[in-house]
């Protein structure tokens, strides 16, 4: 039998494989490229980029929880600017999809980043409108349809690469949003971000992180995510990456079924740095288990129960 | 570069109540592991992040990682017996500078430890400064007397060596001109306190800071702390960029 095929027509992008590094737990890949070689990945979503450098939040920035983390970096990056100077050139060298995370205070912002990074030819765009760590832009952007649709089109007339949006779970209706994106004309979809979160030293009665609340990722949130890629993969056509606490090919597998045509890894990586090598290989094995030729057949496989 | 790999326990020694001295054969690690560099150890699969563990030592291909049990995962670490094996990243950071004719290491507690390899690997005359709670929780004494040519012991309730903190031996011993060089590794206020005493005498400082670690490579940024270099700010990372920082060059 012929190894099935793992590479991915994503919105017109080509994968090699579906496993994706997470924005923000990978950086620019110049650590993680020392422990494996990059292009074993499908693809590098990068440290999430803003016009100007973001020094971030004061530290504690992380919080363990029961099979979690809670995080609040908040944006620190060295902008986007010194990302296409320095940093896209390393990450050139390797042979994978590299995708531009951008986050903005403003509309405007968005689209000065769109605009930069789609002229230094990063293969996609991800539009953070899902951050829970900034107090600006991220988030709020995200929280409502009309919002969604208008970050969206406006970077969507600045960008020259495909668009993809990454929605946050933190709403009352993540499908609304999705459907808003979509029709704003994005590409593709990412989801989830983190969800929000909080811990509190009993002892002191301060907050664990110096921001009070963070971002929750990690196996704890896998079917948070998991439902609403599914829900999402009903309400729209566009394609889907799906993330969330994915750390075995099994979660990566169920993820695929559920709707999404590529997965993120992230959190899984800090306690094992090849867990996307290894989610890849799984899911190669579960395939060739299944004797199917290719991963994109288990987008939306899922055979849900009628009620 | 920092390597992946698997350690045997080759054994785990008693130091106080809850602090284990474990002897791992790392090879790969030991080669090349410097003074005040750590490692980061995976903790059994009920704890999501790996725990940073400061090198103690190297002997042959081995490597001592002295853990004091106060988590789920450091606890985890202090059970481990001989045989057990170890999913092991390092060697990581940034470590002490052991260059100079007259070293002071001023240690605190569970920041103790790493100061010893440092020790062993400076030439110059070497001094400790050793600061404890009590007297049963004090670590490594005779290794430190050992590998230093004076040990200086002080516990918060002069239960042994001298009452009181770090900094009065620090001061007397600054104050006869005996070191030309401050390495220290112990809780925060105890590095401001000796940075800034020892640059009140002109003495450079290396401080081997602490944080909350997520990857512990320097993708997450998650172990921020702040410097000011050439009068700018920066957010640095203690995984990679320290543990160890010119106390000059942490903002306090």
């Amino acid at each position: 039998m012929v190894a099935p095929q793992l590479n991915v027509n994503f919105a017109g992008v080509r994968f090699k494989t579906p496993v994706v590094a997470a924005s923000g737990t990978f950086g620019f890949g110049r650590e993680y490229g020392e422990l494996f070689d990059l292009s074993r990945l499908g693809g590098i979503c990068v440290k999430g980029l803003t016009v100007k450098e973001r020094h971030g939040n004061p530290p504690p920035r992380i919080a363990e929880t029961p099979m979690g983390i809670l995080n609040s970096v908040g944006l620190q990056n060295p902008g986007a600017d010194v990302f296409i100077e320095k940093e896209l050139p390393f990450l050139r060298r390797y042979d994978t999809t590299i995708i531009a995370n951008i986050s903005g205070n403003t509309v405007e912002e968005y689209c000065e980043l769109a605009e930069k990074l789609s002229e230094a030819r990063v293969d996609m765009l991800e539009v953070n409108i899902s951050c829970p760590n900034v107090k600006a832009g991220g988030l709020a952007f995200g929280t409502t349809a009309k919002s969604a649709a208008l970050v969206t089109e406006a970077v969507k007339k600045h960008s020259s690469v495909p668009v993809m949006v990454k929605l946050s779970p933190n709403v009352t209706d993540i499908t609304e949003i999705a459907r808003a994106a979509e029709g704003a004309g994005a590409d593709a979809l990412s989801l989830i971000n983190t969800l929000l979160g909080m811990r509190i030293d009993i002892e002191t009665r301060r907050p664990v992180l110096k921001n009070n609340t963070g971002g929750l990722s990690g196996p704890a949130i896998f079917p948070v995510a998991l439902r609403m890629v599914w829900q999402v993969s009903a309400a729209v056509k566009i394609p889907i990456m799906g993330m969330g606490g994915i750390s075995k090919a099994e979660d990566a597998v169920e993820m695929l079924l559920a709707g999404a045509s590529l997965v993120c890894v992230g959190t899984a990586l800090f306690s094992d740095p090849l867990a996307a090598l290894r989610i890849t290989e799984g899911i190669g094995a579960y395939l060739e288990r299944k004797r199917l030729d290719s991963v994109s057949q288990l987008t939306g496989k899922v055979q849900p129960y009628q009620l | 570069m920092p390597e992946l790999c698997l350690g045997r326990v080759a054994d785990n020694k008693k130091l106080t109540e809850t602090v284990r001295a474990l002897t791992v054969e790392a090879e790969a690690i030991a080669r090349r592991a410097a003074p005040g560099q750590f490692v980061h150890i995976r903790c059994g699969a009920e704890n999501l992040l790996r725990r940073p563990i400061s090198i103690c030592d190297v002997s042959g291909g081995a490597v001592t990682l002295v853990v004091e049990a106060r988590g789920a995962g450091t606890d985890w670490l202090a059970r481990r017996e001989p045989e057990d094996v170890l999913d092991i990243l390092g060697p990581l950071g940034n470590g002490f500078d052991t260059g100079g004719r007259r070293i002071l290491l001023v240690g605190g507690g569970i920041g103790v430890p790493p100061l010893l390899y440092a020790a062993k690997k400076a030439a110059g005359v070497k001094r400790a400064i050793l600061g404890f709670q009590t007297e049963h929780r004090i670590l490594l004494e005779e290794e430190f007397k050992n590998a230093c040519d004076e040990v200086f012991i002080t516990t918060d309730d002069g239960s042994a060596g001298e009452q009181g903190h770090v900094t009065a031996p620090l001061k007397r011993l600054l104050d006869r001109g005996a070191a030309d060089a401050v390495l220290a590794c112990g809780p925060r206020p105890m590095l401001r306190a000796v940075y800034e005493l020892a640059s009140q005498y002109g003495v450079p400082c290396q401080v081997s800071m602490e944080e909350r670690m997520g990857c512990g490579i320097g993708a997450c940024l998650v172990c921020a702390c702040q410097t000011r270099e050439n009068g700018q700010l920066h957010m640095r990372h203690v995984c990679k960029d320290g543990p160890v920082f010119r106390g000059e060059a942490v903002v306090w």
